[in-house]
């Protein structure tokens, strides 16, 4: 559990200023989903896996006595498909989101509520709906002043490659397990796995050698690998660069196909993934569907307060009879954009103004002027270098 | 610093005291009555008897170096919270049996590969609620809920559960019960366990080096009672529950007297069906959830329990019938004998955390909210409440007749949070079908009430 002050917030309202914006201009509806929602959501779909839902905070309803229980939201993407189901119903469906989701930390040292903000494309056909989540993501981290790393995977092939060495590895690999442990029976495979997981590819041309190497001997990862390629040629051909990393399967069980990691400076920021499975887990049938969500609280570490800082306009009244009219002064400020704060202030005050029969302005420099009206002191805060505070 | 050693009350008692025999163990013979009993061999031993559930939780939060208690509660600590600081030093051998997950023999399930498709919602009921809960999102359930239990589980299925997780001495003992075994969760047997920071830091060799030799496999007889299944009840009868415990011999004298028959129920049967009526022994603390959720249509419980449940979901379709007069207990708050305090109100602010220990854990915290007692925290409890004070709690909310036995132990009543007995509880609508025959039962009971 962590405090956001003044400075986090305002570090938190511009990152999600810029991500409403871009998500507007690309045809993306806010949503949000309530804080508390049934556990049966979760527990039906079959998309998290135990441990995941091991963790969530869940507690009895005021009707607790029926064993119903409630949870703090712990993902944004079943409730965003949820309501699709129930409100919207009609895709293909643009959907955006800042919310936070909690899990369980009983170490007490990570956060227990995080934030993200979440994008979905309900009806999205791959590769489409890849591209542009990918360039939407990017675009929005862009605005924010970072470059950053695309990794990529694919879950269905991890799927289908897992079952082909046939082990019960997946829910472990989701939960971050690597896959160095993995022993393949077959030789065919064994020889594959440095090529698979050791390496990184960059290209399309990566996935071509590895149907090559593979699809001889293990046909059933056709389907898989073609997706990716397709998925790869198009943010190629987007001029996006981006990394293939096989073996990075953190995630969540309802991806079925590409699965996109974005990383600042090694760190992750953000990630999604194609998910066609759970809308029909959730009982409708055969509606593709992709998402992402990008991290906040890693994002604010690497953000800095915007500049340039507001000036602090001071105003008081220079006899007690006279504050109705520092009331007014400071009311005229604030209309023309400035901070203006009465009184007093916890920062020194760029601009102290004290109002009596004329306007005493103390300047930021030491200087003091006597100025007689508004019309007067606006032009001088102007040309003082005064800074407005500008929208929210 | 001596050590601190937490022993388990009830069905492993005999076994202990015997197997520590070579300890000079005062004070926990099988019949001994005493929480705190002392060993010769280890005077500077500080023993304390709990109930076997409360064992795992004592050691975990450092009140106690070492503890004894079956592995089954040790897990259903660790499931939840498997950051707690429990090692578990050793198996001692005697116990057996295990952890189950079972269906009744006349439910539909009969596999556990069946459970993952169903649609639910599926009912479990168990005594072990964090292990219940994991098996169901383990095998991946769709939808189920969790009722906890003080016991009896085996009485549940097929009507009032689709599924239990219960301790057996083994598969053919479950199935003695009507009980279909699913999935053999884990082994329940006796284990030593220790705080972590203790096992690391401290010198516990005096009490392990001393420890007897492990005894062959003792296997321990099931706390309950087993009774010859009964096929499952016939649908649109009444469904009664009954209490067992102490509760049972003035029930039977009421039954007596409503002109109700008696002969199953005095005979320890715990399923058995009247005209028209089915009937289930259960404890009385179970009862007004069940009550709730429509499974029992009348139950004989304590008025004490169904307030502990209407704390808790004040919006509960639970309502009491008719006092019945019998069980008179009080809830009362109880301190230990170094604590001044003689009201509620002195004790704001003489401890940093107060720590509340009751059965009654919806009655103690809406207790300690109304008084402002807080910043407090409420230890649950599974009976043996007084051994709690003053060590490791500083308030009691537990029920008493006389009062008696908190005198014995030192302790003083500071206040009476009610006065509760024996009740008939049913739910506020009963169902078109079954009221007839709900409204005769509940005329017997009045009548054999003396009302």
């Amino acid at each position: 559990m962590r405090d956001l002050l003044p400075q986090d917030m305002e570090k938190f309202r511009r990152l999600e200023g810029v991500f409403r914006d871009v998500c507007r201009r690309w045809g993306y509806g806010e949503v949000r989903t309530p804080v508390l929602e049934y556990l049966h959501l979760f527990t039906t779909a079959g998309t998290l896996t135990p441990g995941m839902l091991s963790r969530v905070y869940s507690f009895l309803d005021w009707d607790g006595w029926s064993g119903e229980r409630v949870v703090l939201r712990p993902d944004g993407t079943i409730p965003t498909a949820r309501l699709f189901l129930s409100e919207v119903g009609k895709d293909p469906a643009r959907l955006f989101y800042v919310e936070n989701v909690f899990s369980f930390e009983e170490t007490g040292r990570e956060a227990r509520e995080r934030w993200q903000c979440g994008v979905e494309f309900i009806g999205g056909p791959s590769p489409q709906g890849e591209g542009e989540l990918v360039s939407l993501a990017l675009e929005v981290l862009g605005r924010l002043g970072f470059s950053a790393t695309v990794k990529l995977t694919h879950q269905g092939f991890l799927k289908a490659l897992l079952g082909e060495v046939g082990e019960d590895l997946f829910p472990r690999l989701l939960e971050g397990e690597g896959l160095s442990t993995l022993q393949p029976s077959r030789p065919e495979m064994e020889r594959a796995m440095p090529l698979l997981f050791g390496m990184k590819g960059t290209g399309p041309g990566y996935l071509k050698n590895l149907k090559a190497l593979l699809l001889p001997s293990f046909p059933s990862l056709r389907e898989s690998l073609e997706d990716f390629s397709r998925v790869a040629q198009l943010l190629s051909g987007a001029g996006i660069a981006y990394e293939i990393d096989m073996g990075n399967g953190k995630g969540f069980e309802y991806y079925t196909g590409v699965v996109f990691q974005f990383y600042i400076g090694g760190e992750r920021v953000g990630g999604g993934g194609r998910y066609n499975n759970l809308l029909p887990l959730l009982g409708r049938k055969d509606i593709p569907a992709a998402g992402f969500a990008l991290y906040l609280e890693p994002l604010l570490a690497r953000m800095e307060v915007p500049l340039p800082r507001p000036s602090v306009l001071v105003v008081r009244s220079a006899t007690p009879r006279g504050q109705g009219r520092a009331f007014a002064l400071a009311r005229e400020l604030r209309a023309s954009g400035y901070r203006v704060e009465m009184e007093c202030s916890a920062s020194p005050p760029h601009f102290l103004i004290e109002v009596g029969n004329a306007f005493t302005v103390a300047g930021p420099s030491g200087e003091v002027v006597r100025l007689s009206s508004l019309k007067r002191l606006l032009p001088f805060l102007e040309e003082m270098g005064a800074i407005k505070a500008g929208p929210a | 610093m001596p050590l601190k050693l937490a022993l388990p009350k009830g069905r492993l008692q005999p076994l202990l005291s015997s197997w520590l025999g070579g300890w000079g163990l005062e004070g926990y013979e099988a019949t001994s009555r005493s929480y705190r009993p002392s060993s010769r061999l280890h005077p500077q031993l500080q023993l304390k008897v709990f109930q076997e559930r409360d064992i795992p939780i004592q050691v975990a939060v450092g009140n106690y170096d070492l503890g004894i208690c079956g592995r089954d509660w040790v897990e259903e600590l660790l499931v939840r919270y498997p950051q707690s600081p429990l090692v578990r030093v050793r198996e001692l051998g005697f116990g057996g049996g295990g952890l189950y997950l079972a269906s009744s023999i006349f439910s539909p399930l009969s596999s556990a590969s069946e459970l993952s498709g169903h649609p639910g919602p599926l009912r479990l009921v168990s005594e072990y609620p964090n292990l219940a809960e994991a098996v169901a999102l383990r095998l991946r359930l769709r939808r189920f809920q969790v009722f906890p239990l003080w016991g009896a589980a085996e009485v549940y299925p097929p009507e009032t559960a689709d599924l239990v997780v219960m301790a057996s001495a083994s598969e053919d003992d479950l199935k003695d019960r009507g009980l279909c075994p699913l999935l053999s969760l884990l082994p329940a047997s006796t284990c030593l366990i220790a705080y972590r920071p203790s096992w690391e830091g401290k010198d516990l060799g005096e009490v392990l080096a001393r420890l007897p030799p492990l005894p062959k496999e003792v296997a321990v007889k099931a706390g309950v009672v087993s009774t010859a299944a009964g096929a499952a009840f016939p649908p649109g009868l009444a469904v009664l529950a009954l209490p067992d415990g102490h509760q049972q011999p003035p029930t039977l004298e009421l039954l007596r007297r409503a002109g109700l028959p008696g002969d199953s129920y005095s005979q320890g049967e715990r399923r058995f069906l009247w005209e028209g009526v089915a009937v289930k022994v259960l404890r009385p603390q179970d009862m007004p959830i069940q009550v709730a959720n429509g499974n029992l249509d009348l139950a004989i419980t304590g008025q004490d329990w169904l307030r502990d449940h209407l704390c808790r979901f004040p919006g509960s379709p639970v309502k009491e019938y008719l006092a019945l007069g019998f069980g008179q207990v009080k809830v009362v708050a109880v301190v230990g004998p170094q604590t001044e305090a003689v009201s509620p109100e002195e004790l704001r602010g003489a401890f940093p955390v107060l720590r509340v220990a009751s059965e009654y854990v919806n009655l103690a915290d809406r207790y300690a909210r109304d008084k402002h007692l807080g910043p407090y925290r409420i230890i649950p409890t599974w009976g043996a409440s007084e051994a709690f004070l003053p060590e490791d709690a500083d308030l009691l909310i537990e029920n008493t007749q006389t009062g008696r036995t908190l005198a014995r132990h030192g302790l003083r009543i500071i206040d009476t949070l009610l006065e509760s007995s024996a009740c008939l509880i049913g739910p506020r609508e009963v169902p078109p079908e079954k009221r007839g025959r709900v409204e005769a039962l509940v005329e017997a009971f009045r009548r054999g009430a003396g009302g």
